[in-house]
Formats: structure tokens, sequence, C-alpha cells
């Protein structure tokens, strides 16, 4: 442990610079560079908010904000753990050659996904104002819920980098597992109307809770109940660990396979 | 007495070379219905143990497929191997392989910080000997060019000047000096020769067996994984040929 966090500091102008690299590659050679960042999610949310508020009807007060908080979030949790899944093989030919801590890949993708994120707060900003919401103080609680969103995805990204250097399929699996997983968590429509024989599939969903804790902040204003938090501080440790566990296990195996 | 600087005991490197080909899921299970998973031993390595002191240009001579890369890998602390240990006494700078440590799209200056950065310097070190680094490839003018529209050459010449940027206790060298045409290699030849000087160790892999006798000062003849024989350059350059 103690180890680990010497370890990050000896690295950490390493993973500054793959940070760095990730966000430099992302906007590179577009004309609006970073402001994509901006325009990428209110684009995406004002899409869905023109297909369900008119098929659909919701019945959500300020769809736009929960819509947005929603896709962010789970952007985020998409984004940063299919880079993590493909960091190691990408990287497969400087492992091969010099020795560095082989989570850094993994790391600095979830990191760089979290820069990404907080370059897309001013659009959230934007739609809090357009929508005449009023801004609470207790909004910037969100930290909390990101901080431990952000452990979850380390642990899920160390997970599906270990097993996909074993096996490739896993690439192709995740986008599908992704895809029902956006489904299954409520982001673009009230919980209320999953009906009482599915309410399993949020409860076992561990996005869910991380969805509820920003939403409590962002979106309604107040305090993440404490309880709330706790639950996601759990799941994040317990994912990180079956990560690190995972990981660690087989790390020196995986210039065998890539 | 010069102190011992790498120390290579009883090493042996196993390889399961049907695991090694199983890639997908279903290739697994079938190979798992099939009882063939895990039986494929190969040996990479059997039971290697040399010394290296300090200021000794130490080579590794031997046909493709002997273990060469191998032990280096080990060496450099990429690979662990299956039984024995190797342990390093200083740091260890690794002439990575053309351009392996770059990333195309980045330019010239940021591929130096990165590259920096995984040989684990930090910013504020990489800042000071930036200039230094862009002389000695001779790429004052393509700073800002992504390095994907760098020639080989040019590819080569920023991975080396990178590499040697500073000096190293142990340099390992895989067959890449070669690099560039005879003018630069000639440069390079005189960065490791002052290296030399200043007491680096050096490990090196390659089939020119020439350079090797000129250049070395002991060798280990690798065959099949196991050590054939091991001495001075000499000797074991005139064995092998």
């Amino acid at each position: 442990m103690f180890k680990c966090i010497a370890e990050i500091k000896k690295y950490q102008f390493l993973i500054y610079e793959l940070v760095i690299r990730d966000i430099k590659k992302k906007y590179r050679r577009s004309v609006l560079g970073v402001v994509w960042s901006i325009l990428n999610p209110l684009l995406m949310m004002a899409v869905t908010a023109m297909v369900f508020s008119t098929i659909f009807r919701f019945q959500i007060e300020n769809y736009p904000l929960y819509l947005l908080t929603g896709q962010i979030m789970f952007t985020f949790f998409s984004e940063s753990t299919s880079f993590a899944m493909a960091s190691i093989i990408e990287n497969a030919s400087l492992l091969k050659k010099i020795y560095i801590p082989k989570y850094l890949f993994p790391l600095s993708r979830v990191i760089s996904s979290c820069v990404n994120l907080l370059f897309t707060l001013p659009a959230l900003l934007l739609i809090i104002f357009v929508t005449g919401q009023t801004v609470h103080i207790e909004m910037t609680a969100f930290i909390v819920s990101l901080a431990l969103l952000l452990v979850l995805c380390f642990g899920v990204g160390l997970l599906l980098s270990t097993a996909v250097v074993y096996f490739r399929d896993i690439f192709h699996l995740y986008g599908v597992v992704l895809s029902l997983l956006s489904y299954a968590t409520p982001i673009f429509y009230p919980e209320k109307i999953i009906p009482e024989e599915y309410q399993w599939l949020i409860v076992y969903n561990p996005l869910y809770y991380f969805l509820d804790a920003f939403r409590e902040t962002l979106y309604m204003g107040m305090l993440p109940d404490i309880e709330l938090i706790l639950r996601c501080a759990v799941i994040a440790i317990v994912a990180l660990i079956i990560g690190v566990y995972f990981f660690n296990k087989h790390e020196n195996h995986f210039i065998l396979y890539i | 007495m010069t102190e011992t600087v790498i120390k290579v005991k009883n090493v042996s490197m196993h390889f399961n070379l049907m695991v090694e080909r199983t890639d997908s899921i279903k290739e697994y299970l079938l190979k798992l219905i099939k009882g063939k998973l895990l039986y494929d031993d190969f040996i990479a390595l059997h039971d290697i143990s040399f010394d290296v002191k300090r200021g000794e240009i130490f080579g590794l001579v031997g046909l493709n497929g002997a273990g060469k890369s191998t032990l280096l890998k080990i060496i450099a602390g990429v690979l662990k191997p299956t039984t024995g240990e190797v342990s390093v006494n200083g740091t260890v700078a690794p002439l990575i392989e053309v351009g392996a440590g770059f990333d195309p799209d980045l330019t010239a200056r940021e591929n130096i910080f990165l590259n920096g950065a995984i040989l684990g310097y930090s910013q504020k070190f990489m800042a000071s000997k930036f200039d230094e680094i862009i002389d000695f490839a001779e790429l004052k003018a393509f700073i800002d060019v992504p390095v994907k529209n760098f020639s080989s050459g040019m590819y080569a010449r920023l991975g080396f000047s990178i590499a040697t940027m500073v000096q190293p206790d142990i340099l390992i060298v895989d067959e890449v000096l070669s690099v560039g045409d005879y003018r630069f290699q000639e440069k390079c030849e005189k960065r490791i020769e002052n290296m030399i000087q200043n007491g680096v160790t050096i490990i090196i892999v390659s089939h020119n067996v020439t350079m090797m006798k000129k250049l070395c000062t002991h060798a280990v003849w690798l065959e099949h994984g196991s050590m054939k024989a091991l001495g001075s350059a000499k000797e074991i350059c005139a064995m092998y040929v």
C-alpha cells in the first residue's frame, strides 16, 4: 500500500503526461477543440430530450437537467472503463520494452475521463441557468460521489484490462453490457416507471446508486443521503479490491499475451 | 575488486505455448475440453547464471531463438523469470526499440516529455535536457511536427537521443546501434564510448560478431536456452563463429 503511494508519487509526471496526451489527442485537429466537451453533451441531451419528451411524455420536472446529469455520469463510466480496458493492450509495445508499473495505464485513462467530465461542467451550469433552476451551495457535494465513482471506474477498469489481455472477446462483449447498463439505469426515464417485478434491475445495478447520489446534489440541490453515500463507498471499494486482486495476480504474465 | 551490478542466478523461463495461442474464450474452452490447455511447456531459458561487474561490456551471442532477448527482458524487469532471480544494482536504461515509446500523433516536443516520463524522469529535468536532446538528434526544425510524419531515421535519432541523454548505470542495447546514416552512427558510437569511459555497464545483443569482438569485454553464448559458454568476448566470439 505504502509502496504503491510512493510509486505513484515517483511516476506522477508520467500520469500527468499520459492524461495530457489523451486530452490533446482527443481534440487535436478539431476546430472547436475543447468546446466540444461542452457542446457534445448539450447536443446529445437536446436530441434525447426531443425524442423522449415528445414520444413518451415523462412527468419529470426540469427534464433537460435530469437527463444531462444522468448522461454526464454514465458517459464518464462507460468512457473511462472502456478506455481503461484497452489501455494495457494499446501500450503493449512499451510494456514489452521497459518496466513501468502497469496499473498506471488504466489509472491515467480513468483520470483523463474524469478531467473530461470536469470540462463538461460548464454545459451543466448553462442548463441550470437556462432552465431557471436555483443554484444551491449543496450542489458542490457532487464531488464526493464523483470521487467514489472514480474509484469504481478504476476498479472495473483494472478488472477489464486484465480480462481483455486473455480474452479479446471482452471488447465486443463489454459494448453490449454497456448498452444494457444504459437501459437498466434510469438515465432518461423516471425510476417510477419501472414495474414492480423489474425493480431488481435497479436494486442490483451498482450504477443506479451513483446516479442517485449525483442527482440528489446536482438535480435536486441537496446534500446526498449519508446512507446512499455509504452504499456507493462500499460498492466502489469492493470493485477496487476485486480489480486490484485480479490485476496483481496476473500482471506478471501480461507480457506473454500482449 | 569491482562490484557486481547484475547478478543472474539460476534463471529459468518457461512458456506455455498452448495457452499463449488462445486469444478468445471459444478457443480456450475448446482446448480446455480437449485437455490440451496446460501442458506444452517450452523452455526458453534453462538455469542461466552469471555476474556482470561494473564497467563490463557484456555481450549475448547465439542463434535466433536462443533466448537472448528473453534474457534481456528479464534483466530489464519486464519479464519475471519462472524460477531463479535477477538482482540489478543501479538504474537501467533500455535503448527502447525504435519508436516503441512514441505516440505517432504527438509532436516531437510532446514525445520527448512523454518518453522522459516513461523513463522515470521529472518534468523539470526533462525541460533542462530538452535542448540537448533536440540538438543531438538534429531535429530542431521539426520540433512541432507529429512524429508520424518522421522518416525512420529521424525516429531512430530521436529515440537514441532520449535514451542516452543521461548516464545510466546499466545500458541495455538490443540490436539498435544501426540507426541513421553513417554520420549519425559515428555520433552514437562516440556517445557510447563516452559512457564506457564514465563507467557504464552495457549489456548488448547483436548478430554482428565483428562489432561484438571489438566492443565487448565479456560474453555469454546461449544455445536453445542453455548457457553454452561464458568467458571473455574474444574467446566466445572465436568459438561461436
